[in-house]
């Protein structure tokens, strides 16, 4: 049997993901489907997926602190984010386009529909990329963003967060997730971040204070480690996996 | 058996998914983004998929994000960005629009063809992980008949048909209900 020799990608664990529908965040009532999903086994159009080299990216692009300067430096505490992409079985991913956006210093976005009365700053853009190294390693340097508020259930605030996208060797790792920063009073109160109800999984989210990896009178840093499906490895199909 | 690690959840694309994703439509000027909503396949038929998604009220919503990913019309998937693409619904119409070609078979998992089939991924405001489902063509009737994806489809498989438009050869329309009596099938796949 062919199915032998394919090394399947373990399947989610959707108890540790958030579910589809999270009333407390209004947004997902009618965007979330009533059936459940339908289990279905990896075959190789999830296998597959497109690949993204080095020499994709500009230099500037995974630096928000330096990739839109108009005039000057933009407003904000300076931070890195850096961390590791595994998988479920501790690898490193190589090669992963890591896509990133988030809000300013003051909590508004430079985007066409965000009317957030907090003034844009003309010297960031609050979007960059990055493709992980050999080891899974990725860096960014950006600011740290701040809270805004949207609405939900009534008005409601979102604490401090970078929106992150992962392309890694296969479709069936795709994730787009946000991080979050160690300390900030608004997380519990987030019922975005509460669509996730394992408190292990939400800790998982949050980016933690890095100061070895801080670049002395110039910026803070957090670490954020990033995990993505894994395969199974059967010991049978050792020579044939992919 | 190893211990393994724990996926990081997912989290909601929210509504300026655009800045990251497809920066020009948040109006962020970026060289050599790269990514469209063109596939660039050279072999197949060049076909034009469009649609709009709905909500559970019939909404139109109008800040979604798809991506799909695909073979070529000989059923070969590429090694670099060919085969992948992404655009987001109109800010007015929440119409979506791919520029492709006609994929061709791909194998399953005993080997038998599959009929030709997109995976395709929507993402929004109020979507907590992205929705995984795949376009197959409503007029590949025999392809769809043996196919072991769309069989295992208890009751729905018509929402994943692309329906050729009757004015305009080779376009086809693909509307995706997130929810409702028309809800599209979705896969944890
Ligand atoms: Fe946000």
């Amino acid at each position: 049997m062919a199915s032998d020799t394919i090394s399947d990608y373990y399947p989610r664990d959707r108890s540790w993901h958030p579910k589809g529908l999270t009333p407390a965040y209004n947004s997902s009532v009618l965007r979330s489907p009533k059936r459940a999903l339908l289990q279905m086994p990896t075959s190789l159009s999830e296998t597959s997926g497109p690949v993204f080299g080095h020499n994709f990216l500009s230099e500037q692009d995974s630096d928000m602190l330096s990739n839109a300067i108009v005039d000057g430096d933009p407003v904000g505490e300076r931070i890195i984010v850096s961390g590791r992409v595994l998988d479920e079985n501790a690898r490193p991913q190589a090669s992963v386009l890591i896509e990133a956006w988030q809000a300013n210093a003051g909590g508004r976005y430079r985007h066409v529909r965000d009317g957030y009365l907090a003034p844009l700053d003309k010297n960031f853009s609050g979007y960059g990329r990055c493709v992980s190294d050999e080891q899974g390693n990725y860096t960014f340097r950006t600011l740290r963003p701040g809270p805004y508020p949207y609405a939900n259930n009534g008005p409601a605030w979102r604490p401090a967060h970078i929106h992150l996208s992962l392309l890694g060797a296969a479709f069936a790792q795709r994730l787009v997730t946000q991080f979050y920063f160690e300390g900030d009073p608004l997380i519990k109160h987030c019922a975005i971040v509460n669509s996730v109800s394992d408190p292990a999984a939400v800790d998982r989210l949050v980016a933690k204070l890095d100061l070895e990896n801080a670049a002395p009178f110039d910026a803070l840093a957090y670490r954020f480690d990033i995990v993505l499906r894994g395969r199974n490895e059967t010991p049978l199909d050792a020579g044939h996996g992919r | 058996m190893n211990k393994r690690l724990k996926e990081t959840p997912s989290q909601t694309a929210g509504p300026y998914v655009h800045i990251g994703l497809l920066p020009a439509a948040a109006g962020i000027e970026v060289e050599h983004h790269g990514i469209s909503s063109r596939t660039n396949l050279e072999k197949g038929i060049p076909v034009i998929i469009t649609g709009v998604v709905r909500d559970g009220a019939g909404e139109i919503v109008t800040d979604a994000l798809l991506e799909i990913w695909q073979s070529d019309g000989d059923g070969k998937f590429h090694d670099g960005r060919k085969g992948f693409a992404r655009c987001h619904t109109d800010y007015d119409s929440g119409e979506f629009r791919f520029e492709t070609v006609k994929p061709g078979s791909v194998a399953w998992r005993d080997g038998s063809p599959q009929a030709p089939h997109i995976t395709l991924l929507v993402f929004a405001r109020g979507i907590n992980m992205h929705l995984h489902t795949r376009i197959y063509f409503a007029d590949e009737t025999e392809a769809n008949a043996c196919d072991p994806v769309l069989n295992a489809i208890p009751d729905g498989r018509e929402t994943l048909l692309a329906k050729p438009d009757a004015k305009s050869n080779n376009s086809y329309r693909f509307d995706v209900s997130l929810q409702g009596d028309a809800e599209t099938v979705f896969f944890d796949i």
